[in-house]
């Protein structure tokens, strides 16, 4: 079978190398094994298809001496992957893909005992906006009209999400506080069942990463009403913020790449130039266009900060929503 | 018409001599991955998406196709051959599948999984071509009441499957419930049932881990201890003569089981929470329902194997069409196929139809091409898996352990499944012994963590009012079928007893 | 056969008291106006199955199972001796994988088994167990990139080798 993908590649490279650069890595350090590429979610969803395209880059130009092996490890909301770079074998093989279960998975199962600050920054690839969503036939095109359905339907409304204590549903509780709402929360598995029960109109609004309401938006189904982003997005800019709301309330998804705790500093600056050269790549960065992701470099000593923030930012967020 | 004239230019596409040969190694390929136990399409399409940014989409859909159907075809053969299902799809093909192997007659089995699979797809592909739009409607009208109820129907289906001893089955089934719910509860976002507080239990229970302990481990003990340790397969013969034979019997012996697979597997495949194995696995049931003689399934009757294999072909073709139409995927495979349409510039969602119709046409297409190239890779290859069950028994089961064991951890990535699956080995053969049916526990882990979230949603929905599930006019027809069924074999014994008492 | 089907019971039966008990970490009652709660489902069917269990009981003291009127040893000597060997040889396997990798322990497994089970000759044996392994490496490191346990850290020389060969 090795031979079949040798042959393949064999056939595709003559027309396509040529316009690839090869890498050249001036470092000591080079994998010597397969890299163990967790991925913190199952199959499908944003942290999933985020990783299969940085390894493909990565793999179609040839950037490593040593496959990057891509494992789902979504069990228990991320605990399975926490635990599995926390106690990882061999730390300067082993990176993983994150999205924000990363602080909240911790803070929410103590018992796991994982501290995230003893892992080590790789690099963070972007970060992803929440927007609220309803159906085109619910007839709602603003907010206010909105936040004044879901008063008059007095905790009938009903919005799907992807369970407590998941991204979107502390967005949701956020809201809710902010606008004095009461909505009926639907946990689902997983994002797409959550697209796909907005489009049955089995729920009325959901609160999703662009990526996964493109599709929908851009055939006219789904309708945005409000960006949970700092400023107003490219992609919708007649969409306005919670911000411009009256609300200083943002919130991202973060898609970083992160290493074992205990990775050899070699090692970490290796994986650093690697990851760079996919995030400064032109696939890359037309990735975060059409997928309205927003780029947010940041060298080690600021990730570290971030982490920091953020999971006091989600400490209190999680207590307001548990309490 | 515009449709048809796509259609063709996709199959035209997939006729060109480089497509052809990418068809030819995809489906070979595929079938392989399939045939391993614990791999399936998900692992080859997973490894072989890094090369499509280096090809034309085009000739990766093609590729990607190929594997895709190698692998559905290839999942019959470690159910037959092993008695193994390879994936979850493929349970049901070893209710008939193995005993028919035992006898010698697994060219036979195989021969029927081929063609049926080749029915089965054909007519999904036929289906797909006329009413994907209207089907996609179809599939949205399925909220949460909807699919617990197709799941009961399933679980319904299924009520006459067990054994004789009527409380070892309720075990059973339950057991697999139980352990079905092991792990993470979506839905409150807690934590249950890590047994012993052992940190790998919170990722579940997987099927595959005890469909490899049931059948892998537990199956070759008990089998081990019943020859103690001879041959136990009457020899199978092999001829080209003996293969057409076969076809015809496969024909004519396994033609209800194939339509019945082909038509109801399709239907519930499409939609985006079901999916290929309750497809599978109804189609097995209603086809033991409705036959004359329910009492030759399980031991060895072609029906049995056509109905879930055509059931599972004709499913895993439906999952693509809410990824098609709607941009959602209904299993791990489509999933990765949907990264893959993004990789390739695509937007999935309602608008690829339209948009992107070129694409979308030709991957049909190259789904009908593959289907051919597969059942005659499929059939090709028959000889060399009968081939494998000639073995001495000495050498075939200690390559059923390894494969088992290897597979198991290809699936599951972690020692901790590994080791549950030799510890349901180990229980597996002391409850085979003691007559517990074990196959309930294997279906209820696969409808279980359909079932359990989708009855909950529901009743989040309808403030835990139960009624929701008769007041839909979907939902309430299903709910109502689902539950006569459960009910009728126990009317059946009502009735019987008081005859009994006339007479 | 009779003391086995009963032992089993009531081994299954303190399982599903133990899933039980394990259930009501999460509520097992039904919430107003949200469902049932977390711990319904697994807190009820493992009643269910506790109640299968009284049920298989009482049909064993009435002995209306076929395993509860047999007299018969629940295997021979044989059986037990073979089982044994053979199940603990599995058990073994899979122990030793954490010591000497997936592909070392398939190896000595191959080995045990066909040699002292199956009485195969030293060849066959050898042809088997040694290529097996490399041919199941080159297939799920190379072809399907996954990656198997490494076992402890001396293997690894082996294994950089192995890979040095493969890219």
């Amino acid at each position: 079978m090795k031979l079949t993908k040798r042959v393949f590649l064999g056939l595709a490279a003559g027309s396509v190398f040529a316009t690839l650069p090869v890498a050249a890595m001036a470092d000591d350090w080079e994998p010597k094994r397969p890299i163990d590429f967790t991925i913190m979610a199952g199959p499908g969803g944003g942290a999933d298809q985020i990783a299969r395209f940085v390894q493909s880059v990565v793999e179609a130009n040839d950037m490593t001496t040593r496959p990057l092996v891509p494992t789902n490890r979504g069990g228990g909301s991320g605990a399975e992957s926490l635990l599995h770079l926390k106690d990882a074998r061999d730390a300067d093989h082993t990176l993983m893909v994150t999205l924000n279960s990363f602080y909240t998975t911790p803070i929410r199962q103590e018992a796991l005992g994982v501290d995230i600050e003893t892992f080590t920054p790789i690099t963070m690839m972007g970060v992803d906006p929440f927007v609220l969503w309803v159906h085109k036939d619910s007839g709602i095109t603003t907010f206010e009209q909105y936040v004044e359905k879901v008063k008059e339907m007095n905790g009938e409304f009903v919005m799907g999400g992807t369970g407590s204590g998941q991204e979107d549903s502390i967005v949701i509780a956020y809201m809710s506080g902010a606008f004095d709402l009461d909505i009926k929360y639907i946990p689902y598995d997983g994002g797409g069942a959550v697209a796909k029960d907005l489009a049955g109109k089995q729920i009325m609004a959901t609160v999703n990463n662009p990526a996964e309401a493109k599709g929908f938006y851009e055939a006219g189904e789904f309708v945005p009403l409000l960006a949970f982003s700092d400023e107003r997005m490219e992609a919708y800019p007649d969409v306005p913020t919670m911000k411009e709301k009256g609300h200083d309330f943002s919130y991202y998804n973060q898609r970083a790449i992160v290493g074992a705790p205990g990775m050899s500093d070699e090692a970490a600056a290796y994986y650093r130039e690697v990851f760079g050269k996919v995030y400064d790549g032109e696939e890359w960065q037309n990735y975060l266009v059409s997928e309205s992701l927003s780029p947010l470099p940041m060298d080690e000593a600021e990730t570290r900060a971030y982490w920091a923030t953020q999971v006091a930012n989600h400490r209190q967020l999680l207590s307001e929503i548990d309490g | 018409m515009e449709t048809l004239s796509f259609l063709a230019d996709g199959v035209l596409l997939s006729l060109q001599p480089i497509n052809l040969m990418l068809i030819i190694i995809g489906v070979t390929v595929g079938l392989f991955i399939g045939a391993m136990p614990g791999l399936g399409s998900v692992n080859g399409v997973a490894i072989l998406l890094p090369i499509t940014f280096l090809v034309p989409p085009g000739s990766a859909i093609i590729f990607l196709a190929a594997i895709y159907y190698g692998a559905m075809y290839g999942g019959a053969i470690s159910s037959v051959t092993l008695g193994i299902p390879g994936a979850s799809t493929a349970v049901a093909t070893t209710f008939d599948g193995r005993p028919l192997a035992m006898q010698g007659r697994a060219s036979l089995a195989l021969v029927t999984a081929a063609i049926a699979s080749f029915v089965g797809g054909t007519v999904a592909n036929v289906f797909f071509t006329l009413f994907a739009p209207l089907l996609a409607t179809v599939a949205l009208s399925f909220g949460p009441p909807e699919i617990f109820a197709l799941m009961l129907l399933a679980f319904a289906t299924f009520v006459g499957l067990g054994g004789d001893d009527i409380p070892k089955t309720i075990f059973s089934i339950c057991f697999g419930l139980v352990l079905a719910t092991v792990g993470f509860d979506t839905i409150s976002g807690e934590p249950r049932l890590v047994l012993f507080d052992i940190d790998g239990f919170l990722r579940g229970i997987g099927f595959i881990v005890l469909a490899i302990g049931v059948y892998g481990i537990g199956e070759m003990l008990w089998t081990i201890e019943q020859t103690r340790g001879e041959i136990t397969t009457t020899n199978p013969k092999m001829s080209v003569k003996g293969m057409v034979a076969d076809t015809k019997e496969a024909t004519r012996r396994g033609w209800k089981g194939t339509m019945i697979g082909s038509f109801l597997g399709f239907f519930v495949g499409v939609l985006p929470a079901a999916g290929a194995t309750p497809g599978s696995l109804m189609s097995y049931g209603v086809a033991k329902m409705i036959a004359k003689n329910p009492k030759e399934y399980g031991t060895g009757t072609p029906d049995g194997v056509a109905a879930p294999e055509a059931a599972n072909n004709s499913a895993s073709t439906g999952a693509m069409l809410p990824m098609l139409t709607l941009g959602i995927p209904g299993s791990p495979t489509t999933a990765i196929l949907l990264g893959g349409m993004v990789i390739w510039g695509l937007t999935p969602g309602p608008r690829l139809f339209v948009d992107e119709s070129e694409f979308v046409w030709g991957l049909i297409g190259s789904f009908y091409v593959s289907n051919v190239a597969a059942v005659l890779i499929n059939l090709a290859f028959i000889p060399l898996f009968v081939w494998m069950l000639r073995m001495p028994f000495t050498i075939l089961a200690p390559l059923i352990f390894v494969l088992s064991i290897i597979g198991g951890f290809a699936a599951a990535r972690s020692m901790h499944d590994i080791w549950l699956i030799v510890i349901f080995g180990i229980g597996a053969f002391f409850m085979r012994k003691f007559d517990y049916p074990l196959a309930p526990a294997v279906l209820a882990i696969v409808l279980g963590p359909i079932a359990e979230p989708t009855l909950r949603q529901s009743l989040l929905l309808s403030s835990g009012d139960p009624s929701i599930f008769f007041t839909r006019p979907i939902a309430a027809p299903i709910m109502v079928i689902a539950i006569i069924l459960i009910l009728l074999p126990g009317l059946k014994l009502l009735r019987g007893k008081r005859k009994e008492v006339k007479a | 056969m009779r003391r086995g089907e009963i032992s089993l019971a009531g081994l299954l039966a303190l399982f599903s008291i133990y899933l039980m008990w394990k259930a009501t970490e999460l509520p097992i009652g039904y919430i107003r106006g949200q469902g049932p709660g977390g711990g319904f489902w697994p807190f009820w069917l493992s009643a269910v199955m506790l109640l299968s269990c009284i049920a298989i009981a009482i049909n064993w003291w009435r002995g209306t199972s076929p395993a509860s009127q047999s007299d018969e040893p629940l295997m021979d000597d044989f059986g037990w001796r073979t089982i044994f060997l053979v199940g603990g040889g599995v058990v073994a396997f899979v122990a030793l994988i954490s010591v000497v990798s997936m592909y070392g322990a398939i190896a000595l497994f191959l080995l045990y088994y066909l040699r002292f089970l199956g009485r195969h000759s030293w060849w066959l044996t050898l042809l088997i167990a040694i290529g097996l392994p490399i041919v199941l490496f080159f297939f799920f490191e190379g072809a399907m990139m996954i990656s198997m346990p490494q076992g402890m850290p001396f293997t690894q020389p082996f294994f950089d080798v192995m890979y040095d060969i493969l890219y």
